[in-house]
């Protein structure tokens, strides 16, 4: 049995419908994230979890209590806030030693809790300063303390790093995941950036207007993309409509054929599908037999670095393909007629029609 | 550019003129008792009356009670508007503003309509029930300046997720409250009851119309009556307002309550 169990929750606010039919097992110490557009739902999910609000329908059950209708109080869920939350009239030590205040426990044991966690965040020194006193990544690690400090079943961040540097978010959210690692604890992670949840979940949760689009490791979401959103949304991803010649796997983009691995099951011929590409799979050299290829001209080249973005349009579609920057040879120019290629497993289809 | 840096000082200037030369004048009056030098007899003078000392009691003592009675009633009031009920915060804010718009002789005649002798609930039947009555009266003139003092605040923290914050390492509303909150508004909560302090200790047209001994009807009688002492008392209401001012400072400094919140 899952250590989390989410059962067809939803969540309306009066007409308005945010969450719909959630449905999630988390295991015992698993990192989940939940990513997605701003406004689709995540935090409202989160705190359906938290006890923040209350679920119009569907059940949640923590380590098999269903505490669908239990008080945030007394849920034993530690949160991590993106405005950090810290008491600001309360220390660093009071405020990580809170939550075992509030539960009662013995002065000498708040006492060395408090600096263990403390040297958990290793920010042993500052017990004494004020949250005002602190930088924000700081702040944001000491709300992390308080949060485990009470030793919670579950750990719950809403977007903890959106309001930090762009440095310190890559730094502490490695951080975050390392402690989460060596506590073994349990924990759900919003996030809108894709790179944040590809880079430290176990499993993401890919939300768009309330549903769920995609469950997956960060390797299956990105590498197999269920839907057009999930594959517009994670990663920089082509999306081309293709029309169905043959079920057998023969398609068209732009009037040029094309082939895909995949099986065009469930389609018709003549029909529009949406079909996607990664700008790493696709090369600007002609390639053997077996690869596909498509004629184009070059619309844009973009300078990245060591990487070089290139869009080549067919017609009605385009793509974007990414070659490693050689000194010894520049970029094509914008006009140029170029052939691009890919394998044919590298071309995905997604569900749903085109239209 | 230097006119442009001129500018706010000659109005912060005329502004200081405006509020500093009737305070000497004032002061420099109240000095003249004695003939052909100056003394301090008109504060001796006031401060000997027994009825200054009579009123000024019980102006102080139903100030305190203004003040409890308007903190009970307005901080966890504004702290739930600003919680669950943000919507309806236009309408409690134009309702805590009527006491301005209403003059004060319309309200006491509506209390005295509502609580006389002879009604269901005969408030002015009585001095302590008459006491209560005036308090409520206070707390009434002195809502707006209150409850914008504490809502202002609650606006510098962040009430909901600090609650949330609090809830999710299991604290319940009683600790939320006291622990939480009222710790982070504690100046704010201070500076409204310096403000209705002040209006407790100047009021006029309520202790008056319901007949009771308070400091404003008694100013108003000497003011009437004798030459120099109102001066000494407008200087003495003025050193009171201005030692609360600074106790408020003090504790405000002491305090780490109205620290920005986070971004
Ligand atoms: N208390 C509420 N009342 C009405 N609508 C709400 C409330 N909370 C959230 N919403 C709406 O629910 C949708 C999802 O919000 P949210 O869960 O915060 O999204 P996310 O965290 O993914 O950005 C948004 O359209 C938001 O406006
Ligand atoms: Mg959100």
């Amino acid at each position: 049995m899952a250590f989390l169990e989410i059962e067809h929750l939803r969540k309306s606010f009066g007409t308005l419908n945010v969450v719909e039919d959630f449905d999630l097992a988390v295991a015992r110490g698993e990192f989940i994230s939940f990513l997605g557009p701003s406004g689709c739902g995540k935090t409202t999910t989160l705190r359906m979890v938290a006890g923040f609000e209350t679920p119009s329908a569907g059940a949640i059950r923590i380590d098999g209590k269903d505490v669908t209708e239990a008080k945030p109080n007394q849920r034993n869920v530690g949160m991590v806030f993106q405005s950090y939350a810290l008491f600001p009239n309360m220390t660093i030590a009071d405020n990580v030693g809170f939550g075992l205040r509030v539960a009662g426990r013995p002065a000498a044991e708040i006492k060395s809790r408090v600096e263990e966690m403390l040297a958990l965040i290793k920010l042993p020194q500052l017990g004494g300063r004020y949250p005002y006193q602190l930088s924000g990544g700081q702040q944001q690690r000491v709300a992390l303390a308080r949060a485990l400090a009470v030793k919670p079943k579950l750990l719950l961040l809403d977007e903890p790093l959106s309001a930090l540097d762009a440095k310190i978010r890559v730094s502490l959210r490695q951080e975050i995941r390392q402690i989460q690692r060596e506590l073994g604890i349990t924990a759900i992670y919003v996030t809108h950036d894709q790179e944040e949840a590809l880079s430290i979940s176990d499993r993401i949760v890919v939300m768009s207007q309330g549903r769920m689009e995609q469950v997956g490791t960060p390797f299956e979401i990105y590498n197999y993309p269920r839907t057009r959103f999930v594959a517009s949304f994670v990663g920089t991803l082509n999306v081309l409509k293709a029309q169905v010649v043959d079920v057998s796997g023969k398609l068209t983009v732009d009037g040029q054929p094309v082939a895909t691995a995949a099986h065009l099951d469930g389609t018709r011929p003549g029909e529009i599908r949406s079909v996607a590409l990664r700008p790493e799979a696709v090369s600007l050299a002609d390639a053997d037999g077996e690869s596909n290829r498509l004629h184009g001209t070059v619309e844009e080249v973009s300078f990245l670095g060591s990487v070089v973005r290139i869009r080549v349009r067919f017609g009605e579609n385009a793509v974007s393909l990414d070659t490693f920057n050689k000194p010894s040879v520049p970029p094509p120019d914008r006009g140029t007629k170029v052939t691009v290629s890919f394998a044919r497993d590298a071309l995905l289809l997604l569900d749903g029609d085109a239209t | 550019m230097k006119r442009a840096k001129i500018g706010p000082w000659i109005a912060l200037f005329l502004g200081t003129l405006y509020f500093i030369v009737p305070l000497i004048a004032t002061f420099e009056f109240s000095l003249r008792m004695r003939r052909g030098e100056y003394s301090f007899d008109a504060y001796a003078v006031v401060l000997a009356d027994a009825r200054f000392q009579a009123t000024f009691g019980y102006s102080t003592a139903l100030a305190f009670a203004t003040i409890v009675v308007g903190v009970l009633l307005v901080v966890p009031t504004a702290y739930w508007v600003n919680l669950r009920l943000p919507k309806l915060r236009p309408v409690i804010e134009f309702i805590t503003l009527l006491p301005l718009v209403i003059p004060a002789i319309v309200l006491v005649f509506g209390y005295l309509r509502i609580y006389n002798s002879e009604s269901w609930l005969p408030m002015t039947s009585s001095e302590r029930l008459t006491d209560l009555l005036l308090t409520f009266g206070y707390v009434t003139l002195a809502l707006p300046y209150m409850y914008r003092a504490v809502d202002n605040g609650l606006r510098a923290i962040d009430v909901r997720t600090l609650t949330e914050a609090a809830q999710s390492l299991g604290a319940g509303w009683p600790t939320i409250l006291f622990r939480v909150i009222l710790p982070n508004v504690r100046v704010a909560v201070l500076s409204g009851a310096f403000l209705t302090f002040a209006i407790v200790i100047g009021e006029f047209t309520l202790a008056a119309l319901l007949d009771r001994p308070a400091f404003g009807p008694y100013l108003q009688l000497i003011g009437a009556n004798r030459a120099y002492e109102p001066s000494a008392l407008a200087i003495i209401a003025f050193g009171v307002t201005w030692a609360c001012m600074g106790l408020i400072n003090v504790v405000g400094r002491a305090s780490h309550g109205q620290t920005p919140k986070a971004p």
